[in-house]
Parts: structure tokens; sequence; C-alpha cells
């Protein structure tokens, strides 16, 4: 599974910038705790990015910084009668009017709710 | 102390990818960003679109892997310019490694960049390169539930491929529902069957690239 890992790799350090770049706007002395809010198709593995953040926030004043994920399910909106749904595994179809055609509403979240400092 | 943040993690490669854009519409480059599993076929359609538009479009080509310079090797063959991107263990081009390859392209030159992304379903979908279009390409063998398992990559397409089309006779792979499944996750798409053992669908893919690099002129192909 090394591919899903370094995916996690390079989002983690990404995230971990951001932190690290808000946390200085506030001149903050350390972050205590990182809101995450990531959506279910994303495919992120919540313990390799804590494994990660572990390593690569080292020396910084995020490090020992609790992450908290918020996950986000897929819901879909059917194009046709408006049902909000979250889909089957292998059917995506609506399960009011079986019509194909959909919006997606929530699932592709990757973003950094906030950050908690002192 | 709480502090609200609200932004996306990707936002320092989504801004780095808007720079390689407006870069790429500077010098009049058209950008494809080319996304499969390993073994779909992105580096044969290359060479079968290096091969319909050379003459008449001038082609570059950046090639993403995780090592070697295989594909490169093959492409550099049809004298192309090609810069070889290994990743190093990671697995999607990101804007930045894009950006480095721009640096070495003589984009004057170009006017359609091919960008070969690493062989992944999954976190290619997530890395703006600051490519015009996204094109997807899933071949036959892969199976015909591919949408509904990586629905991220199918809902961001511009364009889907299905390619090896030639094997359909052999395998169980339904054409008109997993067209039915991208559709209804995605619009705005477009799909071609097509196959770069026989060549079906090709011209057609061929057209497409031509009608979207110059959408005023659209130029017909023989």
């Amino acid at each position: 599974m090394i591919s899903l890992k370094m995916h996690e790799l390079s989002i983690t350090q990404s995230m971990l910038d951001l932190v690290l770049e808000e946390a200085k706007k506030v001149g903050a002395g350390r972050v205590v705790k990182v809101n995450l809010v990531i959506g279910e198709m994303s495919g992120i593995v919540d313990e390799c990015v804590e494994f990660y953040f572990e390593f690569l926030s080292q020396d910084t004043i995020a490090h020992g910084a609790t992450l908290s994920f918020k996950k986000t399910p897929t819901q879909a909106r059917c194009r046709h009668c408006g049902e909000l749904f979250i889909p089957k595994e292998f059917d995506w179809s609506c399960p009011r009017c079986q019509d194909s055609s959909m919006e997606i509403v929530t699932g592709n979240e990757l973003y950094v709710e906030s950050i908690e400092v002192e | 102390m709480e502090i609200k943040v609200l932004k996306n993690i990707l936002s320092a490669n989504e801004q780095i990818a808007e720079r390689n854009r407006r870069l790429l519409d500077s010098k009049g480059v058209f950008a494809i960003n080319l996304m499969s599993s390993p073994g779909a076929g992105k580096t044969s359609l290359i060479l079968e679109t290096i091969k319909r538009l050379k003459g008449k479009v001038r082609i570059g080509v950046i090639e993403g892997d995780v090592s070697s310079s295989l594909d490169a090797e093959k492409i550099s063959e049809k004298k192309v310019p090609v810069i070889q991107i290994n990743t190093g263990g990671e697995c999607h081009l990101d804007a930045n490694m894009t950006s480095r390859a721009l640096d070495n392209l003589p984009l004057e030159d170009i006017e359609l960049l091919l960008i070969e992304n690493v062989g992944n379903l999954i976190c290619t979908a997530e890395f703006e390169l600051g490519e015009h279009k996204k094109v997807l390409i899933l071949s036959v063998p892969e199976g015909d539930d591919k949408p509904y398992k990586y629905p991220l990559m199918f809902h961001i397409a511009d364009v889907v491929l299905i390619n090896k089309i030639d094997l359909l006779p052999y395998l169980k792979f339904d054409i008109e529902g997993f067209s039915k499944a991208v559709r209804g996750i995605n619009q705005k798409v477009e799909i071609f069957p097509i196959s770069c053992t026989t060549y079906q669908g090709i011209k057609e893919w061929v057209s497409w690239v031509m009608a979207n690099m110059r959408p005023s002129a659209p130029e017909a192909l023989t």
C-alpha cells in the first residue's frame, strides 16, 4: 500500500505548511489542535496522516498537536427529483426515482477548518 | 484560542497550478493532463496522438513516473521535446513538479502539451497541474465498475477514453452501463471508445484535441 501512504505524505506536508502559516499570522507559540474536514471520496487514511504529521512536524510549533478528523460522507442530489441521498457502493442511481444523473454535494472536502493555538 | 482557517489543504498547489496555467496561456500552449491506472494506455495514446498530429501541431510531452525513463525514451524517438519527471515515490504529479518541467521545455515551440501523470486513479484527481483539460483513460480489462470505486476521478474528468475496445468480445464490460454511470456523476464529460491497437476511435479523439486547442478554428482532419 505504499502509493496510498505517499498520497498522505504530500497532503500532510501541505496541511502542516498551511497550519504553520496560519499560526504565524497570529504569532502563536504552539499549535494544540488542528480541526480537519476530509471527504470520504478523497480516500485519506487518518492513521497515515497522524503518522506523517508526527514525523514532519518535529522541530515546529505544531509538534504534539492533536489532529481531529471530521469525515464527510459522499452525498448526492438527484438532478431529476432533488432527492438527497448517500449512494450505494455499486449503484449511484437515485433511490426515489432511479434517475442516474446527480450532483455530488459532499464527499470531496479536504480543508483545515480551524486551529487551536496558545 | 481557536482560529478559523477554512482553507483547502491543497491551496498552495492550486496557486502554483494557476501560475502554470497563466504561463501556458501566455505562450499559447494547450495542456492536457492524462490520467489512468498503470497500463491503461497513456503512453500508447501519446505515441498515437503524436503520429497523427506530427507536422500539423507542435507537441511537447511531460512524462511522470515514480522511477525510470522508459516512457520518455519511447517518446523522444518521435523527435518531440520531452521532459521526464521522476517523482521518487510520490504517486502523482503536482503543480510544483510541473512548474519545474515547464521551465525546461521550449514552450515557445509547443502548441500542445501532453502531460502523462503517474499511473493512479486516486490522488492524481486531487492535484491540479495547471492543465486546461483532464483526460482519463479507462481500459476495458480494468472492469466497468470503476466509476463507483473512484468517483472523484470520474467526476472531474473532461474526457473519458475507453481504451482497448478491441478486447470487448473477450471480456465482460458493459460499455453502455459504464457510460451511463460516468455521465451520472459528470454531466460535462465526453466519452470516446478507442483502441490504440486497431485505431478505432483515434480519429475522433484527435479531432477533439484539435477542436479544443483551437476552439475558434477547428481544423478538419484527413
